[in-house]
């Protein structure tokens, strides 16, 4: 085991340890502080698999401006304490069930193919080289991203008008 | 030298389960939400792995894509939530169930 291995295993554990105290925790708030930690793990682990620019955005981005908008949102809607104890176990059955046997597909899957568990050699792709690379294969995609992007602008300001701005552009309700 | 390719995809699947339990389990629309978000990112840790295990950009690129649809899902999911919330006064999944807003 090298260094980098090490570092691999330790972000895994972190990564892993903070969604599980993401999605056990009652508090909305303590949730999202947690699923920060964990994201903030993942741009490291994109760092170590050789993306420094997806690192960036994945620190920008999601733990940056996705979770912040969930802060935002969690204290703007004063929201009522907690959900209830019994909510997360009621359906415990169905969910142990389901998601063992996926799981164990996948992991029947995984260990049944044995190329996949050989040693990867560490590679690095400068941002340069990645922006290089997605403006000459990918400009559409790029394209229709941004038009995304733009709707998704439009739908969530249509979507958050009040109702006196709605009798003044003379919407029905 | 780091670590093989099945122990990223292992890392992304008990991500991707844990997001799927989240969505399954709770109630509150917006751990529904982080949930959705958790199962995303699990789905960019396996596509960065691939794109270090072939020596391809478009695994990354991929990812890029991804962090957009996020990032728009978030937006126009949050508005909504918001929304509805304005109208009924609630966060519990179980409390809409009228057809007529």
């Amino acid at each position: 085991m090298n260094a980098y291995s090490a570092i691999f295993y330790l972000l895994a554990v972190i990564i892993t340890v903070a969604t599980a105290l993401t999605i056990t925790s009652r508090n909305l708030v303590y949730a999202v502080v947690y699923l920060i930690i964990s994201f903030l793990g993942t741009a490291l682990l994109f760092y170590l698999l050789g993306a420094p620019m997806l690192a960036a955005l994945e620190a920008i981005i999601y733990a940056g401006a996705i979770m912040v908008l969930f802060l935002i949102i969690i204290m703007l809607m004063q929201i009522d304490k907690q959900e209830g104890v019994a909510s997360l176990f009621n359906q415990c059955f169905f969910v142990i069930a389901v998601a063992g046997t996926a799981f164990s597909l996948v992991l029947l899957l995984l260990y049944g193919n044995s190329g996949s568990f050989f040693p990867l050699q560490a590679a690095m792709a400068t941002p340069g080289q990645f922006g290089a690379f997605i403006f000459q294969k990918y400009w559409l995609a790029v394209e229709v991203v941004s038009f995304l992007l733009l709707v998704a602008l439009v739908g969530a300001l249509y979507l958050s008008r009040t109702n006196s701005e709605k009798s003044a552009y003379g919407g029905k309700r | 030298m780091i670590v093989s390719y099945g122990e990223i995809l292992l890392l992304a699947i008990c991500l991707f389960f844990m997001g799927m339990i989240c969505v399954v389990t709770r109630r509150n629309l917006l751990m529904i939400l982080i949930g959705v978000e958790i199962m995303l990112n699990a789905a960019g840790i396996a596509f960065v792995g691939a794109a270090l295990r072939w020596h391809s950009l478009d695994g990354q690129a991929f990812v890029l894509f991804l962090m957009a649809v996020a990032a728009s899902e978030v937006a126009v999911g949050l508005a909504l939530i918001v929304y509805a919330h304005r109208h009924s006064g609630t966060l519990n999944g179980d409390g809409y169930n009228l057809m007529k807003g």
